[in-house]
């Protein structure tokens, strides 16, 4: 009789478990916490986290609960925990991936179950074109973006033979499409090496090469610890000032500090382009950075500055239907509109919706405590669309 | 040998009420709807077939195989390739799998075959190297960042799989099959050669068995078993890259084979249960989950002789 | 062809080479004698690296953080070798294979856990982070030729042991018949401990070279450690002799291929065909090289004697 009770409260326990969640909004967040990406992760963790203690844990009235998943690097992984979201958690919206291939992989998941899928980083051409979806919605970049970007800056540096490297994956890929597309001097030589959580670090042959190619620059894509370790073999190859380095993606706060720590002054004054800086002078940026800075005592990465940006999103939509989730298309309409306070400023967004903003030029500078970090120079595109959304039929 | 049906049930019975279970779980979980576990148990299967593809020729064959993940990959793609120029026939993908893993698995094994023991693991490695780097290296496909196919494999009206519980039950009983396959083999005059060839091989010889066509015959089954393993893979993800070729898989596919117990018909089942339910359930407390796994592969190669299974069965006292 | 381009590359390959040797020089004598697949011998090669790196940020020194990380990861492959490997000796393969398996996974997280995801690095002292005149008109990083100067009087070294005293004269006999040497009355167990902690000093030292290079990061030793175990293959399970060459022949070839196989293959396919396929047939060679050779000599190049 006893054992028949507990059987039944344990049966009636169970399904009673569906139906107590609905008054809080879940966020499913995907990114890399194992691997030596995992610094990156940890970034993004740490802005949400900040962002939804600003926000004071509540949007439209209503909790917010955030779960974030470990991608491990790996594209396969990534969609497994996003199925694991999407159908195990039931969160209403999924944010985050740094990696292309990674979002590539799982947006099925998300988008066939009729759910938000944010991009908190990666930004691949065919989710800006053939594959844009209505419940798709990036607050960074498409990835070609900042690189056409550099191109123009190396136009107007009057650099004519520019030496390519980057990671062989689809992020990397777009990069260099990126840089093509816009410069318009010779490209007389280009690496793309092997990626992944066993990816090729030590790039000695392919500056040997470099520097014997007769290039007048260098332009270089290698996220996250890559872009430490490629600065160093720059540096230690003796190519400082005699090829130029230009950057994107690779010199940010996640690679200054260790560098700093190692004194590799080649990377003081060395360009980059971006969408964003820590020093970009918005009111929600001061909040953000300060804010960081505080909390975690460093530096915020663009990485982190994204994910800020997507609780920030997500918030707008949430209280634009005043918490009913089940309003998806009022929500979307909401986050059509990109108005929410965003820490690059005011933007709007294509139909695609990859932001349409600005991109600016930085530089690698010594800030007032003596840590380095980058800081705006000029504005190299004004309110920039992505060359794909063409290929998009919403 | 000729025990009675009630004997052989009762000496059985974990094995039936692993089926019962298998067969009865998406019941539970529709009733609970958790789809997600359908997902975890999906995983597990597909995993345990190919596990014991591998236990074919590693725990009765004695040919370890660093390189066994790679026949995942070629059924996978089998579905990937066809799906991607619009072609889903179940048929034809499954085809496609079968052979491609079944010829590759000859041509490969003609030359592994040759070597002994730490050179046969490192040539299979090797071979399977090449094909990861070969699907690395065509963009067509995706190269690196892989393919995502959009639908799965088309039956007709016959057997519709894109509903997940009926591709669940098509995977069970692949996986039965396999299973009921991998003992009638090792059970038979062949698998008698096999096993015998690993123990003494020259003696074999001697007797007049031609143990190189045995041996590579076993190959190629193990590899055609793989190959199913990795169409139903494909099927399943909805995703392929040449990831799922890397070594790292392969050893993974190792561990749950000696885990479980090698040469034993249900240790490769058992190992990549263990593997998928240590993943399932300690990922979610710690990201450190990868500690507690590794210190799990030492003990039990410390201490299990045979693996979980052997350990099951010294307990029972069964042999 | 670029001949100032070819010396450099020459130079590289060279470095990757004994890289590869003072991982390989380890792995293949505990292959060899003890008859040990260690698929961990890798994480000697990070834990060399985190030790150096840490060591190298607390004290400021280099030189000082070299010294006393050697024996450390003596100590720590010798604690691996007490704790675990010893007692899989008598087991067959597979388990020393799933053992150290698990080595890898609780190598790996215990890094994750003590030094965090981000991994480390650190700078080299001046005189090593310039250049240095190697012919007339070729420079090349003062740290690599460090690097290769190392490694080769390692690989010397190691030599004169194995051939001319008697702990070599014990290693060589345990190579080629181990009852022979224990019907000796030698107690094989002190040998296989020190040529352990060898193996891992050595392993160590590699990945300590490399660190200021990359930078010590998780699982920095699982992909050359595959390499590694493709040297001792061609080379000869057991054979130390075998390893060096395997080791040289896998680094020029890895990183000649990484340099000029695009220009070559443009001769043949078209530019863009030769740019897609160019890294991925590189990345390649080093395991078409392998199945050529075991094809032809199923024993690897230099197999020891009496086996």
């Amino acid at each position: 009789m006893k054992l028949r009770i507990a059987v039944l409260s344990i049966v009636a326990a169970l399904l009673a478990l569906p139906a107590a969640a609905a008054d809080k909004v879940k966020i499913g967040f995907v990114t890399t916490l194992t691997t030596g990406a995992a610094v990156i992760g940890k970034d993004m963790q740490d802005a949400v986290n900040l962002a939804v203690e600003d926000i004071g844990g509540k949007m439209g009235g209503l909790d917010v609960e955030v779960i974030f998943g470990d991608d491990g690097f790996k594209p396969e992984t990534g969609k497994q925990v996003t199925d694991k979201l999407v159908k195990s958690d039931d969160v209403d919206f999924v944010a985050g991936y740094i990696w292309s291939h990674v979002l590539l992989a799982s947006q099925k998941s998300v988008l066939g179950a009729g759910k938000f899928l944010i991009s908190s980083n990666a930004g691949p051409s065919q989710l800006a074109g053939k594959l844009c979806n209505k419940n798709f919605f990036s607050t960074s970049w498409q990835n070609d973006q900042t690189p056409m970007a550099m191109g123009e800056v190396l136009n107007q540096r009057g650099i004519k033979k520019l030496y390519v490297m980057s990671p062989n994956y689809a992020a990397g890929k777009n990069m260099v499409a990126g840089v093509e597309r816009t410069f318009k001097g010779e490209i007389v030589g280009k690496d793309m090496t092997k990626w992944g959580k066993d990816a090729q670090l030590d790039f000695s042959a392919e500056l040997a090469k470099a520097g014997a190619s007769g290039a007048d620059a260098i332009f270089v894509f290698y996220p996250g610890k890559a872009g430490g370790a490629f600065v160093k073999q720059y540096e230690q190859a003796g190519l400082t000032g005699k090829l130029p380095l230009y950057t994107v993606f690779t010199i940010d706060s996640i690679a200054l500090p260790k560098l700093q720590k190692a004194k590799m002054k080649a990377v003081l004054g060395s360009l980059n382009t971006q969408f964003w800086g820590p020093d970009l002078d918005t009111p929600q940026n001061h909040q953000f950075v300060s804010g960081f800075k505080k909390k975690y005592g460093r530096y915020p990465s663009f990485y982190a500055a994204q994910s800020y940006d997507s609780v920030f999103l997500i918030k707008s939509a949430v209280e634009a239907v005043g918490g009913n989730l089940a309003d998806m298309d009022g929500m979307r309409a909401a986050m059509e509109k990109a108005d929410f306070p965003s820490v690059r400023g005011a933007f709007r967004y294509g139909k695609n919706h990859f932001p349409i903003q600005n991109f600016y030029l930085r530089q690698v500078v010594e800030d007032g405590d003596g840590n380095w970090t980058t800081s705006v120079v000029s504005t190299v595109l004004k309110d920039h669309q992505d060359s794909y959304v063409g290929e998009c039929k919403i | 040998m000729s025990s009675s049906t009630p004997q052989y049930l009762a000496r059985h019975w974990p094995a039936f009420a692993g089926v019962l279970v298998l067969l009865a779980a998406p019941l539970a979980i529709t009733y609970w709807d958790q789809p997600f576990y359908l997902d975890v148990l999906m995983r597990l299967m597909i995993l345990a077939i190919a596990a014991s593809s591998l236990n074919l020729i590693l725990g009765y064959g004695g040919m370890i195989s660093l390189g066994h993940s790679v026949y995942i990959g070629i059924g996978a793609y089998a579905v990937g390739i066809p799906a991607y120029y619009d072609q889903y026939s179940g048929v034809l993908q499954l085809l496609l799998a079968l052979g491609g893993a079944g010829i590759f698995a000859l041509v490969t094994g003609l030359i592994c075959l040759r070597t002994r023991g730490a050179y046969f693991i490192m040539i299979t490695l090797a071979f399977a190297q090449m094909m990861y780097f070969t699907f690395v290296s065509i963009e067509e496909y995706g190269g690196d960042d892989g393919l995502v196919i959009y639908a799965r494999s088309d039956f007709g009206g016959l057997f519709d799989v894109e509903n997940s519980i009926r591709l669940y039950y098509l995977v069970a009983a692949c996986l039965l099959l396999t299973l009921l396959l991998v003992h009638r083999i090792v059970n038979s005059h062949f698998g008698m050669v096999i096993r015998g060839a690993k123990s003494n091989e020259p003696r074999m010889r001697a007797v007049g068995f031609p143990t190189f066509r045995y041996r590579l015959a076993c190959y190629v089954i193990s590899g055609m078993l793989c190959g199913l393993a990795g169409w139903l893979m494909g099927n399943f993800t909805g995703f392929i890259s040449p990831e799922m070729m890397d070594w790292t898989r392969s050893g993974e596919l190792i561990a749950m084979v000696i885990l479980g117990g090698s040469g034993t018909l249900l240790g490769p089942t058992i190992g990549a249960a263990v593997f998928i339910g240590m993943e399932t359930v300690l990922a979610e407390v710690t990201v450190y989950w990868h500690l507690y796994l590794g210190l799990l592969l030492i003990l039990v190669a410390k201490f299990g002789r045979g693996g979980l299974g052997g350990l099951w069965q010294r307990i029972r006292g069964v042999r | 062809m670029d001949s100032t381009l070819l010396v450099i590359q020459i130079l590289n390959g060279l470095q990757l080479g004994v890289l590869l040797f003072l991982l390989a020089a380890g792995l293949t004598l505990v292959f060899g004698i003890m008859d040990f697949i260690n698929l961990a011998h890798g994480s000697f090669y990070m834990v060399g690296a985190f030790f150096c790196a840490t060591l190298t940020l607390w004290l400021d020194s280099f030189l000082l953080a070299l010294l006393l990380t050697l024996p450390l990861t003596f100590v720590v492959g010798m604690v691996v070798e007490l704790l675990v490997v010893r007692h899989l000796y008598q087991e067959d393969h597979l388990q020393q294979i799933l053992a150290t398996f698990g080595l890898i996974l609780v190598a790996d997280t215990l890094v994750h856990i003590i030094w965090g995801p981000e991994g480390l690095t650190f700078a080299l002292p001046e005189i090593l982070n310039g250049q240095v005149t190697v012919l007339p008109g070729i420079l090349f990083p003062v740290y690599r030729i460090l690097i290769i100067s190392v490694g080769l009087l390692i690989a010397v070294g190691l030599y004169i042991v194995v051939t001319q005293t008697r702990v070599g004269m014990l290693i060589r006999a345990g190579a080629s018949n181990r009852r022979m040497v224990e019907a000796l009355g030698v107690d094989i167990r002190y040998l296989f401990t020190l040529v352990f902690g060898a193996g891992a000093v050595m392993a160590g030292l590699a990945g300590l070279m490399i660190a200021p290079i990359t930078e010590a990061s998780i699982g920095m030793g699982n992909e050359i450690l595959i390499v590694a175990f493709v040297v001792i293959v061609i080379g000869g399970v057991g054979s130390i002799k075998g390893a060096f060459l395997g080791a040289l022949l896998v680094g020029l070839i890895d990183t000649l291929g990484r340099s000029f196989l695009d220009d070559m293959l443009k001769l043949v396919l078209s530019n863009q065909a030769a740019e897609t396929s160019a890294p991925a047939i590189s990345a390649m060679l080093i395991y078409i090289l392998m199945a050529a050779i075991l094809y032809f000599r199923p024993q690897g190049l230099f197999p020891p004697k009496g086996r």
